[in-house]
Protein backbone atom coordinates (compact mmCIF):
# COMPACT_ATOMS: atom_id res chain seq x y z
CA UNK A 1 0.00 0.00 0.00
CA UNK A 2 1.01 3.66 -0.62
CA UNK A 3 2.34 5.31 2.49
CA UNK A 4 -0.14 7.38 4.35
CA UNK A 5 2.05 10.38 4.65
CA UNK A 6 4.77 12.66 3.06
CA UNK A 7 8.03 12.00 3.58
CA UNK A 8 9.95 14.99 4.39
CA UNK A 9 13.51 16.55 4.03
CA UNK A 10 15.31 20.07 4.60
CA UNK A 11 17.27 19.59 0.85
CA UNK A 12 16.83 16.96 -1.58
CA UNK A 13 19.08 16.73 -4.32
CA UNK A 14 18.27 14.75 -7.32
CA UNK A 15 21.29 13.30 -9.61
CA UNK A 16 24.46 11.47 -7.66
CA UNK A 17 26.64 12.76 -10.40
CA UNK A 18 29.46 15.17 -9.58
CA UNK A 19 27.39 18.45 -9.01
CA UNK A 20 24.71 15.90 -7.20
CA UNK A 21 27.52 14.22 -4.52
CA UNK A 22 29.25 17.64 -4.12
CA UNK A 23 25.66 19.72 -3.45
CA UNK A 24 24.42 16.47 -1.06
CA UNK A 25 28.07 16.67 1.08
CA UNK A 26 28.27 20.65 1.09
CA UNK A 27 24.58 20.59 2.60
CA UNK A 28 24.61 17.59 5.21
CA UNK A 29 27.60 18.91 6.44
CA UNK A 30 26.09 22.02 7.53
CA UNK A 31 23.35 19.79 9.40
CA UNK A 32 21.08 19.98 6.60
CA UNK A 33 18.63 16.60 6.65
CA UNK A 34 19.88 15.64 2.92
CA UNK A 35 18.28 13.28 0.68
CA UNK A 36 19.94 12.44 -2.76
CA UNK A 37 17.60 10.83 -5.94
CA UNK A 38 19.51 9.41 -8.66
CA UNK A 39 17.71 7.12 -11.29
CA UNK A 40 20.36 4.59 -12.25
CA UNK A 41 20.61 2.12 -9.17
CA UNK A 42 24.77 3.18 -8.68
CA UNK A 43 25.60 6.31 -7.73
CA UNK A 44 28.63 8.50 -9.16
CA UNK A 45 26.92 9.56 -12.59
CA UNK A 46 29.38 10.02 -15.16
CA UNK A 47 32.22 9.83 -12.86
CA UNK A 48 31.70 6.83 -12.63
CA UNK A 49 32.38 5.05 -16.26
CA UNK A 50 35.64 7.77 -16.68
CA UNK A 51 38.61 5.96 -15.95
CA UNK A 52 40.57 8.68 -17.48
CA UNK A 53 43.02 10.94 -15.54
CA UNK A 54 41.58 14.60 -14.66
CA UNK A 55 43.50 17.65 -15.59
CA UNK A 56 43.59 21.07 -14.36
CA UNK A 57 44.56 22.21 -10.71
CA UNK A 58 45.03 20.07 -7.77
CA UNK A 59 41.81 21.64 -6.61
CA UNK A 60 40.15 20.16 -9.25
CA UNK A 61 41.33 16.45 -8.71
CA UNK A 62 44.14 17.00 -11.23
CA UNK A 63 45.72 13.19 -11.88
CA UNK A 64 42.80 11.16 -10.53
CA UNK A 65 40.48 9.18 -12.33
CA UNK A 66 36.77 10.04 -12.44
CA UNK A 67 35.85 6.69 -10.61
CA UNK A 68 38.41 7.32 -7.92
CA UNK A 69 36.82 10.47 -7.08
CA UNK A 70 33.41 8.90 -7.15
CA UNK A 71 34.36 6.49 -4.60
CA UNK A 72 35.81 9.26 -2.47
CA UNK A 73 32.75 11.23 -2.66
CA UNK A 74 30.21 7.79 -2.26
CA UNK A 75 32.58 7.52 1.32
CA UNK A 76 31.72 11.13 2.34
CA UNK A 77 28.03 10.59 1.32
CA UNK A 78 27.78 7.64 3.83
CA UNK A 79 30.11 9.42 6.38
CA UNK A 80 27.41 12.22 6.80
CA UNK A 81 24.54 10.05 6.71
CA UNK A 82 23.08 11.56 3.55
CA UNK A 83 19.52 9.34 2.74
CA UNK A 84 20.51 7.97 -0.39
CA UNK A 85 17.69 6.67 -2.54
CA UNK A 86 19.05 4.98 -5.80
CA UNK A 87 17.35 3.59 -8.41
CA UNK A 88 14.52 6.04 -8.21
CA UNK A 89 12.70 7.94 -10.48
CA UNK A 90 11.65 11.68 -10.35
CA UNK A 91 8.62 11.75 -11.99
CA UNK A 92 7.06 14.89 -11.34
CA UNK A 93 7.69 17.79 -9.42
CA UNK A 94 4.58 19.76 -7.68
CA UNK A 95 3.50 22.95 -5.97
CA UNK A 96 7.42 23.89 -6.56
CA UNK A 97 8.68 21.76 -3.41
CA UNK A 98 7.20 18.19 -3.92
CA UNK A 99 9.34 15.17 -5.88
CA UNK A 100 7.11 12.19 -7.52
CA UNK A 101 9.57 9.59 -6.54
CA UNK A 102 8.66 5.90 -7.49
CA UNK A 103 11.12 3.26 -6.64
CA UNK A 104 10.39 -0.57 -7.50
CA UNK A 105 6.93 -0.20 -8.09
CA UNK A 106 6.11 2.05 -6.04
CA UNK A 107 5.42 6.22 -6.09
CA UNK A 108 5.59 8.39 -3.07
CA UNK A 109 5.51 12.07 -2.07
CA UNK A 110 8.59 13.76 -0.66
CA UNK A 111 8.36 17.69 0.37
CA UNK A 112 11.88 18.93 0.32
CA UNK A 113 12.48 22.62 1.88
CA UNK A 114 15.10 23.27 -0.51
CA UNK A 115 15.70 21.41 -4.14
CA UNK A 116 18.87 21.23 -6.25
CA UNK A 117 18.68 20.01 -9.79
CA UNK A 118 21.40 17.95 -10.90
CA UNK A 119 20.36 15.98 -13.20
CA UNK A 120 23.17 16.26 -16.01
CA UNK A 121 22.18 15.76 -19.69
CA UNK A 122 21.47 13.33 -22.27
CA UNK A 123 22.88 12.78 -25.46
CA UNK A 124 22.24 14.75 -28.78
CA UNK A 125 21.06 12.38 -31.40
CA UNK A 126 21.98 12.70 -35.13
CA UNK A 127 19.35 11.79 -37.90
CA UNK A 128 20.83 9.98 -41.30
CA UNK A 129 19.17 7.37 -43.49
CA UNK A 130 20.37 4.47 -41.34
CA UNK A 131 20.49 6.10 -37.69
CA UNK A 132 17.97 3.68 -36.34
CA UNK A 133 19.70 0.44 -37.33
CA UNK A 134 21.69 -1.87 -34.53
CA UNK A 135 24.93 -0.56 -34.15
CA UNK A 136 24.15 2.87 -34.34
CA UNK A 137 24.47 4.74 -29.98
CA UNK A 138 25.39 7.26 -28.17
CA UNK A 139 29.30 7.47 -27.68
CA UNK A 140 27.90 7.60 -23.87
CA UNK A 141 26.33 4.53 -24.56
CA UNK A 142 29.59 2.44 -25.56
CA UNK A 143 31.24 4.17 -22.84
CA UNK A 144 28.88 2.31 -20.30
CA UNK A 145 29.06 -0.49 -21.95
CA UNK A 146 32.44 -1.21 -22.36
CA UNK A 147 33.66 0.60 -19.01
CA UNK A 148 30.76 -0.36 -16.48
CA UNK A 149 29.05 -3.52 -18.27
CA UNK A 150 32.19 -4.65 -19.67
CA UNK A 151 30.69 -5.62 -23.01
CA UNK A 152 32.44 -4.47 -26.23
CA UNK A 153 29.89 -3.13 -28.44
CA UNK A 154 31.36 -3.73 -31.79
CA UNK A 155 34.69 -4.38 -33.39
CA UNK A 156 35.41 -1.75 -35.82
CA UNK A 157 34.35 1.27 -35.11
CA UNK A 158 33.15 4.98 -36.29
CA UNK A 159 33.15 7.74 -34.35
CA UNK A 160 31.06 10.55 -34.92
CA UNK A 161 32.54 14.09 -33.33
CA UNK A 162 35.91 15.16 -32.38
CA UNK A 163 34.64 16.71 -29.11
CA UNK A 164 36.24 15.67 -26.01
CA UNK A 165 33.13 12.86 -25.36
CA UNK A 166 34.05 11.67 -29.02
CA UNK A 167 38.17 11.63 -28.65
CA UNK A 168 38.10 10.42 -25.03
CA UNK A 169 35.58 7.22 -26.03
CA UNK A 170 37.39 6.45 -29.05
CA UNK A 171 40.20 5.88 -27.47
CA UNK A 172 38.97 3.97 -24.67
CA UNK A 173 37.08 1.86 -27.14
CA UNK A 174 40.78 1.31 -28.71
CA UNK A 175 41.49 0.33 -24.94
CA UNK A 176 38.95 -2.27 -24.60
CA UNK A 177 39.93 -3.51 -28.06
CA UNK A 178 37.61 -2.32 -30.59
CA UNK A 179 39.47 -1.19 -33.71
CA UNK A 180 38.53 2.41 -34.17
CA UNK A 181 38.19 3.50 -38.07
CA UNK A 182 37.93 6.73 -37.48
CA UNK A 183 36.81 9.81 -36.03
CA UNK A 184 35.01 12.26 -38.16
CA UNK A 185 33.66 16.25 -37.42
CA UNK A 186 31.47 18.37 -39.72
CA UNK A 187 33.20 21.04 -38.66
CA UNK A 188 36.36 22.47 -39.90
CA UNK A 189 38.79 22.03 -36.56
CA UNK A 190 39.02 19.60 -34.02
CA UNK A 191 36.96 21.04 -31.34
CA UNK A 192 38.08 18.90 -27.86
CA UNK A 193 41.46 19.24 -25.87
CA UNK A 194 44.53 18.80 -27.55
CA UNK A 195 45.34 16.44 -25.16
CA UNK A 196 43.16 13.80 -26.03
CA UNK A 197 43.28 14.17 -29.68
CA UNK A 198 47.36 13.59 -29.17
CA UNK A 199 46.24 9.90 -28.46
CA UNK A 200 43.81 9.23 -31.32
CA UNK A 201 46.23 10.55 -33.73
CA UNK A 202 49.39 8.91 -31.96
CA UNK A 203 47.04 5.69 -32.02
CA UNK A 204 46.92 6.33 -36.07
CA UNK A 205 43.34 6.63 -35.99
CA UNK A 206 42.41 9.54 -38.69
CA UNK A 207 40.33 12.46 -37.35
CA UNK A 208 38.64 13.54 -40.50
CA UNK A 209 37.60 17.52 -39.79
CA UNK A 210 34.76 18.59 -42.68
CA UNK A 211 33.51 15.08 -42.91
CA UNK A 212 30.22 13.59 -41.55
CA UNK A 213 27.66 10.65 -42.26
CA UNK A 214 25.69 10.73 -45.52
CA UNK A 215 24.06 7.11 -44.37
CA UNK A 216 24.80 4.07 -42.65
CA UNK A 217 23.30 0.41 -44.57
CA UNK A 218 23.44 -2.74 -43.40
CA UNK A 219 20.54 -5.81 -43.37
CA UNK A 220 19.41 -6.25 -39.52
CA UNK A 221 22.24 -4.09 -38.12
CA UNK A 222 25.30 -1.62 -39.23
CA UNK A 223 27.31 -3.03 -41.94
CA UNK A 224 29.22 0.33 -43.26
CA UNK A 225 29.08 3.57 -43.89
CA UNK A 226 29.40 6.32 -46.21
CA UNK A 227 31.58 9.23 -45.10
CA UNK A 228 31.40 12.29 -47.22
CA UNK A 229 33.31 15.85 -47.17
CA UNK A 230 31.35 18.76 -46.51
CA UNK A 231 31.76 22.46 -46.97
CA UNK A 232 32.22 25.09 -44.84
CA UNK A 233 27.94 25.54 -44.95
CA UNK A 234 28.21 22.01 -43.76
CA UNK A 235 26.65 21.21 -47.41
CA UNK A 236 28.45 17.83 -49.04
CA UNK A 237 30.47 17.70 -51.90
CA UNK A 238 29.80 15.64 -54.63
CA UNK A 239 31.96 12.62 -55.18
CA UNK A 240 33.88 13.03 -52.16
CA UNK A 241 32.15 9.86 -50.85
CA UNK A 242 34.26 7.40 -48.67
CA UNK A 243 32.95 3.69 -47.77
CA UNK A 244 33.91 2.96 -44.35
CA UNK A 245 32.84 -1.03 -43.00
CA UNK A 246 32.24 -0.79 -39.58
CA UNK A 247 29.39 -2.46 -37.13
CA UNK A 248 29.35 0.33 -34.72
CA UNK A 249 29.05 3.97 -35.00
CA UNK A 250 29.23 5.93 -32.13
CA UNK A 251 27.45 9.49 -32.02
CA UNK A 252 29.39 12.57 -30.17
CA UNK A 253 27.25 15.47 -31.34
CA UNK A 254 26.68 17.49 -28.21
CA UNK A 255 24.88 16.87 -25.21
CA UNK A 256 21.46 19.09 -23.81
CA UNK A 257 20.81 19.48 -20.16
CA UNK A 258 18.04 17.31 -18.78
CA UNK A 259 16.00 19.87 -17.31
CA UNK A 260 12.13 18.41 -17.36
CA UNK A 261 11.74 18.78 -13.67
CA UNK A 262 12.82 23.01 -14.06
CA UNK A 263 10.21 23.12 -16.94
CA UNK A 264 7.51 21.12 -14.62
CA UNK A 265 8.39 23.26 -12.04
CA UNK A 266 7.46 26.41 -14.14
CA UNK A 267 11.67 28.15 -14.44
CA UNK A 268 12.18 30.82 -16.78
CA UNK A 269 14.50 29.71 -19.30
CA UNK A 270 16.63 30.95 -21.70
CA UNK A 271 18.52 29.37 -24.82
CA UNK A 272 22.08 29.26 -25.00
CA UNK A 273 23.83 27.49 -27.08
CA UNK A 274 27.28 27.45 -25.97
CA UNK A 275 25.91 25.65 -22.97
CA UNK A 276 23.74 23.06 -24.74
CA UNK A 277 20.39 24.67 -25.37
CA UNK A 278 17.24 25.47 -22.86
CA UNK A 279 19.18 26.44 -19.64
CA UNK A 280 16.86 27.37 -16.63
CA UNK A 281 17.95 31.49 -15.46
CA UNK A 282 19.78 31.08 -12.10
CA UNK A 283 21.47 34.01 -9.95
CA UNK A 284 25.01 33.65 -8.75
CA UNK A 285 23.88 31.12 -5.74
CA UNK A 286 22.55 29.02 -8.31
CA UNK A 287 18.73 29.55 -7.57
CA UNK A 288 16.15 29.61 -10.57
CA UNK A 289 13.73 31.85 -10.67
CA UNK A 290 11.28 29.70 -8.52
CA UNK A 291 12.64 30.19 -4.96
CA UNK A 292 13.88 27.21 -3.43
CA UNK A 293 14.98 25.57 -6.56
CA UNK A 294 18.31 25.61 -6.92
CA UNK A 295 20.26 23.88 -10.60
CA UNK A 296 23.80 22.74 -10.70
CA UNK A 297 26.24 21.37 -13.30
CA UNK A 298 25.58 19.94 -16.78
CA UNK A 299 21.49 20.98 -15.81
CA UNK A 300 23.14 24.63 -15.51
CA UNK A 301 24.80 24.54 -18.86
CA UNK A 302 27.23 21.71 -20.42
CA UNK A 303 30.37 21.99 -18.77
CA UNK A 304 32.87 19.48 -17.33
CA UNK A 305 32.80 17.70 -13.82
CA UNK A 306 35.00 19.70 -12.37
CA UNK A 307 32.45 22.93 -12.80
CA UNK A 308 30.23 21.00 -12.02
CA UNK A 309 31.38 20.15 -8.86
CA UNK A 310 31.86 24.04 -8.14
CA UNK A 311 28.36 24.50 -8.86
CA UNK A 312 27.03 21.75 -6.60
CA UNK A 313 28.79 23.07 -3.44
CA UNK A 314 27.63 26.88 -4.19
CA UNK A 315 24.03 25.56 -4.91
CA UNK A 316 23.89 23.77 -1.27
CA UNK A 317 25.73 26.52 0.35
CA UNK A 318 22.97 28.68 -0.50
CA UNK A 319 20.54 26.24 0.38
CA UNK A 320 21.79 25.89 3.89
CA UNK A 321 22.32 29.92 4.43
CA UNK A 322 18.56 30.49 2.98
CA UNK A 323 17.72 27.30 5.44
CA UNK A 324 19.76 29.43 8.60
CA UNK A 325 22.43 26.84 8.43
CA UNK A 326 24.76 28.75 7.94
CA UNK A 327 25.58 32.62 8.37
CA UNK A 328 25.75 35.05 5.49
CA UNK A 329 29.00 35.64 5.73
CA UNK A 330 30.22 32.24 5.79
CA UNK A 331 28.26 31.46 2.92
CA UNK A 332 29.36 34.27 1.11
CA UNK A 333 33.01 34.00 1.75
CA UNK A 334 32.31 30.39 0.82
CA UNK A 335 30.80 31.31 -2.70
CA UNK A 336 33.59 33.83 -3.33
CA UNK A 337 36.24 30.75 -3.05
CA UNK A 338 34.44 28.60 -5.36
CA UNK A 339 34.00 31.47 -8.28
CA UNK A 340 37.54 31.35 -7.46
CA UNK A 341 38.61 28.19 -8.47
CA UNK A 342 35.71 28.39 -11.13
CA UNK A 343 37.52 31.37 -12.64
CA UNK A 344 40.36 29.55 -13.05
CA UNK A 345 38.70 26.30 -14.73
CA UNK A 346 36.90 29.19 -17.05
CA UNK A 347 40.00 30.27 -19.26
CA UNK A 348 41.07 29.24 -22.57
CA UNK A 349 38.59 29.32 -25.68
CA UNK A 350 36.50 26.44 -24.51
CA UNK A 351 36.12 28.20 -20.82
CA UNK A 352 35.66 31.73 -22.14
CA UNK A 353 32.95 30.84 -24.35
CA UNK A 354 31.18 29.23 -21.29
CA UNK A 355 31.74 32.14 -18.93
CA UNK A 356 30.11 34.10 -21.39
CA UNK A 357 26.98 31.30 -21.33
CA UNK A 358 26.72 31.60 -17.55
CA UNK A 359 26.68 35.66 -17.49
CA UNK A 360 24.65 35.73 -20.06
CA UNK A 361 22.17 33.74 -18.07
CA UNK A 362 22.81 35.79 -15.19
CA UNK A 363 22.17 39.27 -16.98
CA UNK A 364 18.75 37.56 -18.18
CA UNK A 365 18.28 36.31 -14.23
CA UNK A 366 18.53 40.50 -13.59
CA UNK A 367 16.64 41.01 -16.08
CA UNK A 368 13.64 39.11 -15.17
CA UNK A 369 13.39 40.02 -11.38
CA UNK A 370 13.57 43.61 -12.75
CA UNK A 371 10.44 42.45 -14.58
CA UNK A 372 8.40 41.22 -12.16
CA UNK B 1 21.64 17.66 -42.53
CA UNK B 2 18.34 15.84 -42.13
CA UNK B 3 16.79 16.10 -46.21
CA UNK B 4 15.86 12.88 -46.48
CA UNK B 5 11.54 12.79 -45.70
CA UNK B 6 11.65 9.18 -45.43
CA UNK B 7 14.08 9.42 -42.32
CA UNK B 8 12.08 8.12 -39.31
CA UNK B 9 12.98 11.60 -36.58
CA UNK B 10 10.55 10.07 -33.79
CA UNK B 11 11.73 6.62 -33.01
CA UNK B 12 9.36 5.41 -30.26
CA UNK B 13 6.49 6.54 -32.47
CA UNK B 14 8.08 5.92 -35.65
CA UNK B 15 7.71 9.63 -37.05
CA UNK B 16 9.10 10.65 -39.93
CA UNK B 17 10.52 13.90 -41.59
CA UNK B 18 7.81 14.06 -44.04
CA UNK B 19 5.28 13.51 -42.05
CA UNK B 20 6.56 16.60 -39.45
CA UNK B 21 6.85 18.72 -42.94
CA UNK B 22 3.51 17.46 -43.90
CA UNK B 23 1.40 18.88 -40.39
CA UNK B 24 3.45 22.04 -40.96
CA UNK B 25 2.10 22.58 -44.35
CA UNK B 26 -1.46 21.98 -43.22
CA UNK B 27 -1.16 24.40 -40.81
CA UNK B 28 0.29 23.58 -37.83
CA UNK B 29 1.96 26.64 -36.64
CA UNK B 30 3.91 25.84 -32.97
CA UNK B 31 6.06 22.55 -31.90
CA UNK B 32 3.24 21.88 -29.73
CA UNK B 33 1.13 21.40 -32.09
CA UNK B 34 3.54 19.60 -34.54
CA UNK B 35 4.19 16.92 -31.39
CA UNK B 36 0.48 16.93 -30.67
CA UNK B 37 -0.35 15.74 -34.30
CA UNK B 38 2.11 13.84 -35.56
CA UNK B 39 2.70 12.08 -31.62
CA UNK B 40 6.53 13.13 -32.24
CA UNK B 41 8.00 13.09 -28.69
CA UNK B 42 5.06 11.70 -27.12
CA UNK B 43 6.58 8.36 -26.72
CA UNK B 44 8.31 6.32 -24.22
CA UNK B 45 11.39 8.36 -23.81
CA UNK B 46 9.01 11.60 -24.11
CA UNK B 47 11.21 13.29 -26.77
CA UNK B 48 14.87 13.02 -24.68
CA UNK B 49 16.14 11.85 -28.30
CA UNK B 50 14.07 13.22 -31.04
CA UNK B 51 13.06 16.67 -29.37
CA UNK B 52 16.55 18.24 -30.72
CA UNK B 53 15.39 17.17 -34.08
CA UNK B 54 12.25 17.92 -34.11
CA UNK B 55 12.96 21.47 -33.54
CA UNK B 56 15.89 21.61 -36.06
CA UNK B 57 13.36 20.82 -38.95
CA UNK B 58 10.54 22.98 -37.20
CA UNK B 59 13.21 25.84 -37.47
CA UNK B 60 14.79 25.04 -40.61
CA UNK B 61 11.15 25.24 -42.13
CA UNK B 62 9.78 28.23 -40.87
CA UNK B 63 13.26 30.03 -41.20
CA UNK B 64 14.06 31.02 -37.04
CA UNK B 65 16.13 30.31 -34.71
CA UNK B 66 15.54 27.87 -31.49
CA UNK B 67 15.72 31.13 -29.55
CA UNK B 68 12.76 33.10 -31.23
CA UNK B 69 10.66 29.54 -30.90
CA UNK B 70 8.27 28.11 -27.99
CA UNK B 71 9.68 25.01 -26.79
CA UNK B 72 7.22 22.14 -26.60
CA UNK B 73 5.64 21.80 -23.40
CA UNK B 74 6.35 19.29 -20.56
CA UNK B 75 4.06 16.85 -19.09
CA UNK B 76 4.21 14.50 -15.43
CA UNK B 77 5.16 11.84 -16.12
CA UNK B 78 8.76 12.44 -17.43
CA UNK B 79 9.73 9.15 -17.06
CA UNK B 80 7.73 6.30 -17.92
CA UNK B 81 5.94 4.33 -15.37
CA UNK B 82 3.32 1.56 -14.91
CA UNK B 83 0.05 3.41 -14.34
CA UNK B 84 -0.31 1.17 -11.32
CA UNK B 85 2.95 3.06 -9.59
CA UNK B 86 1.52 6.27 -10.33
CA UNK B 87 -1.67 5.57 -8.52
CA UNK B 88 0.49 4.01 -5.35
CA UNK B 89 1.24 7.82 -4.93
CA UNK B 90 -1.96 9.81 -5.05
CA UNK B 91 -3.44 8.64 -1.84
CA UNK B 92 -0.06 10.34 -0.26
CA UNK B 93 -1.06 13.48 -1.61
CA UNK B 94 -4.72 13.57 -0.94
CA UNK B 95 -4.11 12.94 2.36
CA UNK B 96 -1.83 15.12 3.05
CA UNK B 97 -2.94 18.08 5.06
CA UNK B 98 -1.29 20.93 3.06
CA UNK B 99 -2.89 19.40 -0.61
CA UNK B 100 -4.50 22.48 -2.60
CA UNK B 101 -4.35 20.21 -5.12
CA UNK B 102 -2.34 19.75 -8.63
Amino acid sequence: MGSMSMLTTDVAVVGAGPAGLYAAIEAAKAGAKTTIINEYVEPGGQLTKQIHKFFGSKEHAAGVRGIDISAKLLGSIDELKVEKRMGTLVWSIFHSNILAIAHNGKSEMLRANKIILATGASENAFAFPGWTLPGVMGAGAAQTLINLQRILPGNRVLMVGAGNVGLIVAFQLLQAGSEVVAVVDALPYISGYCVHSAKIARAGIPILTSHTVKKAYGEISVEGVMVVKVDNQCKPIPKSEQDMKVDTICIAVGLTPLVELAWLANCRFTWVASLGGYVPLYDDKMETTVKGIYVAGDAAGIEEASTAMEEGSIAAISAVESLGLMTQQRAYALRAEAYERLRSFRIGPFGKLRDQGKQFIWRERQKYAERI
Amino acid sequence: MIDDEELVICRCEEVTKGEILEVMEKGAETLNEVKRLTRAGMGLCQGRVCRRLVMQIYCQNVGKKPEEIKPTKYRPPVRPLPIETLASGVKSIELDPDYEGI
